[in-house]
């Protein structure tokens, strides 16, 4: 309830908040993900904490069973941590219920996923529209933005063409349009370039740069090391634990200094969140 | 987030899938139809038996003998006169009394044969020649298409004429024009006064095969002075006939010196109850008609239940993008629920005029007649059809989880 007046608030839909990393984004402190009952409990996630200021440009890395599924879900609004502390935005979200986490996924969340999730059978246009609709926003002021929002990706001349009619790298550049038409806090792509050749790859990565330099918060999940390094920063998670946490300059160098990078960046981390939380 | 949005949204999902949309509205379309169709044939049904009794005359009673009572032979035993008294002339006279029978309006005595009539070598069996007072003309409803009924004078002078109906006129005279002609019955010429408008035909029996003669004349030549046939009374209204039906028993039973626990050896038939026992049983009718199409209405809402769980199953992935983007639960709920309720009034819709337009056409011989009560409820109820049945599906929908629906294939 305390974070669905907040949801409102228009300075929060502004997105562009500035390269400044002054207020953080994301914001998880000790969170943990557990599935099933006692005996057979999967943890999932066993305590991560990070904070991600705005304008920030994370991949998160893992192999598969590393969490950063989970994760991802939990950074989405999608699931609610088992214990731990979320604040999106200043939102705390770990105890919203279902309408308000809908609230805030539409307000603060754009999603760009694997595989497109676009709408069949429903045109581009239409497909970047739909944040908007359930957003409450008109008819008019709806079609503007997704128009601009489609001409900033790209596929102005596109606009009427349904997802079958597009190429997997146009689809997947609609469904980045979709994710910044609502000028959300985050932008959060689950492996963007999973489902793409190596050229369409380069150019979605190209408009996720973009976006960053225009100030947006990108978090990344990938396993691809190409991918994640376009990022500014990389965390890499195994077991449902954050191993390592690694800044721009470093990042061709990641497994090297795994290690060594962990312990520091971790304390970091978890004092800064402590900081803000307070 | 707007209504009309969500509306939008599920108009296309139903354009989505045209062929199953149709389909699916097809078995409310079906449903609804039947229901206002069948519950039209019934009413027209009742509606065309209530027609043919109110042909007969709504007003009338008719006396006839009754022999043995109940066929126990009670007043054989009771008395000393003879078991079962004749219907008589002063019987008949009786029953015009205004201080015992004031329902009363007329009362015609009437005797019957089936004679053969010929007329220039055309010879043709009458269904029924009735000799009786001019009164039975309009006691039973019947109109003339052409010519004079009888009159008093014909009855006092035992004048040789007579009232044909349509079947006779055309069985004897073809094209010709019968009126002044003379037709011959046992070798006695009858003059021909008028012809019948037709009533048409009841079931098996031709009502125009019928011919009406002056009461005292079928006395004189067919029948003799012997008992009647029946007496046929008009009551004053329709609503009078219960009264003039008590008054003829008392009238009668005292005539006939009856005891009164005696059963009556007379019976009186009263086209009123007559009215109200066919108008219960078509009522009855009815209601059955309505009962079966109703299930098929049920049926049809069911198949829409079915082809929601399908779409539901089918676009799962659909409703996790809708949701992981911040669709609200009602939002999901509102346009599978607007989709189901879409189907069934489209498919009421459609009902409703499939329906008006079978009720154009005779059904099994019958005109139905429409019940406008019928049209409001079937197209409500299948309203209320599509709420019902969608809501289980779009509670399905709305209840998805976004992870689990995103990971759908």
């Amino acid at each position: 309830m305390s974070g669905a007046g907040g949801i409102g608030d228009p300075a929060g839909l502004s997105g562009v908040n500035g390269a400044s990393g002054v207020e953080p984004v994301i914001e998880l402190t000790d969170v943990r993900k557990t599935y099933g009952m006692d005996g057979t409990a999967v943890h999932a996630l066993r305590g991560v904490s990070l904070t991600v200021p705005a304008g920030d440009y994370v991949a998160i890395m893992g192999a598969s069973g590393s969490g950063k599924s989970t994760l991802m879900n939990i950074v989405g609004c999608l699931d609610v941590p088992t214990s731990g502390r979320y604040l999106l935005d200043g939102i705390e979200v770990e105890h919203l219920a279902d309408r308000q986490l809908a609230l805030v996924r539409n307000r603060k969340i754009g999603f760009v996923f694997q595989s497109f999730n676009l709408l069949p059978r429903t045109t581009a246009l239409d497909n970047v529209e739909l944040p908007l609709v359930y957003a409450g926003v008109g008819t008019a002021e709806r079609r503007r933005r997704a128009r601009a929002a489609l001409e900033l990706v790209g596929l102005g001349d596109r606009m009427g063409h349904k997802p079958q009619e597009l190429s997997g790298g146009q689809q997947q550049r609609v469904a980045v349009a979709r994710a910044l038409v609502t000028a959300p806090s985050l932008i959060l792509a689950d492996e963007p370039t999973g489902n793409l050749d190596s050229t369409s790859s380069a150019d979605v990565m190209a408009l996720f740069d973009r976006l960053h330099a225009a100030g947006r918060t990108i978090v990344l999940i990938t396993h691809e090391h190409d991918i994640a390094e376009h990022a500014e920063r990389a965390i890499r998670l195994m077991d449902g634990r954050i191993v390592s946490d690694e800044r721009d300059g470093s990042r061709g160098r990641l497994s090297d200094h795994r290690t060594e990078h962990r312990n520091e960046h971790r304390t970091e981390h978890r004092s800064a969140s402590q900081g803000s939380a307070s | 987030m707007r209504i009309r949005e969500v509306f939008r949204f599920a108009v296309a999902g139903l354009r989505a899938n045209k062929l199953r949309s149709a389909l699916t509205t097809l078995g409310i379309l079906i449903g609804v139809g039947a229901v206002i169709l069948l519950v039209a044939v019934g009413k027209g049904s009742g509606a065309q038996v209530q027609a043919n009794i109110n042909k007969l005359g709504t007003n009338l009673l008719t006396v006839s003998r009754q022999a043995g009572g109940f066929g126990r032979g009670a007043a054989r035993n009771t008395g000393t006169q003879s078991s079962v008294s004749a219907l008589t002339l002063s019987d008949a006279q009786a029953l015009l009394d205004p201080t015992n029978a004031p329902d009363v309006l007329s009362a015609s005595p009437v005797v019957t044969a089936s004679p053969t009539a010929t007329f220039e070598g055309a010879t043709h069996q009458i269904g029924q020649l009735v000799g009786t007072y001019p009164a039975y003309f309009t006691a039973t409803n019947w109109e003339l298409a052409e010519g004079a009924p009888i009159s008093d004078d014909d009855v006092a002078q035992a004048r040789k004429v007579i009232v044909i109906g349509q079947t006779v006129a055309t069985d004897l005279f073809g094209t010709m024009d019968p009126i002044g002609q003379h037709l011959q019955i046992n070798s006695v010429p009858y003059t021909v006064e008028g012809v019948l408008a037709s009533k048409g035909s009841t079931g098996l029996n031709d009502a125009d095969d019928f011919a009406v003669a002056p009461l005292t004349t079928m006395q004189n030549s067919l029948t003799g002075f012997g008992s009647l046939n029946q007496i046929v009374v008009e009551a004053k209204s329709s609503s009078a006939t219960t009264a003039a039906q008590d008054e003829i028993t008392s009238i009668l039973t005292a005539r006939h010196h009856l005891a009164a626990t005696a059963p009556p050896d007379f019976r009186v038939l009263n086209q009123q109850s007559l009215l109200a026992t066919s108008s219960s049983t078509t009522h009855t009718f009815t209601v059955l008609l309505g009962a079966v199409a109703a299930i098929s209405l049920v049926v049809g809402g069911i198949g829409i239940t079915n082809i929601m769980l399908v779409t539901v199953t089918e676009r799962t992935r659909e409703i996790g993008i809708r949701k992981a983007l911040g669709a609200p639960r009602a939002a999901i709920l509102g346009q599978f629920l607007i989709e189901a309720v879409l189907l069934s009034l489209i498919g009421g819709a459609l009902g409703v005029i499939a329906g008006l337009v079978g009720s154009q056409f005779k059904v099994a011989g019958v005109k139905p007649v429409i019940v406008p009560a019928s049209i409001a409820l079937a197209f409500a109820v299948s309203a209320l059809i599509g709420l019902f049945f969608g809501s289980f599906p779009a509670n399905r929908a709305a209840k998805l989880h976004p992870i689990q629906a995103l990971r759908h294939e």
